[in-house]
């Protein structure tokens, strides 16, 4: 069960922002060209600064809490899954508190 | 160059590249800033878990040695450039495929 763990972290961070989509029908999970291309532009800076990295030894990973699959450049799977991840939850994030300031704005004023 | 400088850096290029190459100047907003602070929390559980388990471990020739919730503060400079660039892409290519701003959208969805 130890080679989940990171894979753990990644579903609980999907878990944790999916519930946005339809709570506050943000309409991003449901506009997937866009966030597709967000994350195709976002992420592979940070891949080439991973590879980087790991490549100098910055930081480095415990196998036996992974899976084992390593892709390109020496990049561990759950790492590519990270820089999909956490920018799809960090749009969820801020359209949720977009939508929610709005509910609070037409409170207000209600 | 150290994880620390390039995490220093990182944060000063996100935020440039957010005011005057994607222009999307989301990090002028306060609501960037509401939803950081979300962001941040949950990364401060979720990379505690990776730093605490030792899931990710770092040199620590290559980090100032302070951490918060296990992790190196540097992690923290890390996810602001990622979310930064993230959020600046995606209000970018809405303007796009909409042709309209965010504020034209917000006062239609009020109106």
């Amino acid at each position: 069960m130890g080679e989940w763990s990171y894979i753990a972290m990644l579903a609980f961070v999907v878990l944790a922002s999916s519930w946005l989509e339809w709570v506050f029908d943000l309409r991003v999970y449901r506009n997937p060209r866009r966030l597709l291309t967000t994350v195709a532009i976002a992420a592979p800076p940070f891949l080439v600064w991973d590879a980087w990295a790991i490549s100098q030894g910055h930081w480095f990973f415990d196998g036996s809490q992974m899976l084992g699959i390593i892709g390109p450049f020496n990049i561990p799977l759950e790492e590519y899954l990270f820089f999909i991840f956490i920018p799809i939850a960090a749009v969820l994030t801020w359209e949720g508190v977009n939508a929610f300031l709005a509910l609070v704005k037409k409170w207000r004023s209600a | 160059m150290t994880y620390s400088a390039i995490a220093s850096y990182s944060v000063i290029l996100a935020i440039i590249l957010d005011l005057f190459v994607i222009r999307s100047a989301v990090t002028a907003q306060w609501r960037f800033y509401f939803a950081w602070a979300i962001l941040l929390v949950f990364q401060l559980l979720t990379n505690g878990w990776l730093t605490g388990r030792g899931i990710v471990q770092y040199d620590e020739s290559q980090i100032t040695g302070v951490r918060l919730a296990n992790a190196p503060v540097e992690d923290i400079a890390f996810g602001f450039s990622l979310i930064v660039i993230t959020l600046s892409l995606w209000l970018r290519l809405r303007q796009k495929e909409t042709g309209a701003s965010e504020a034209e959208d917000r006062a239609r969805s009020s109106a």
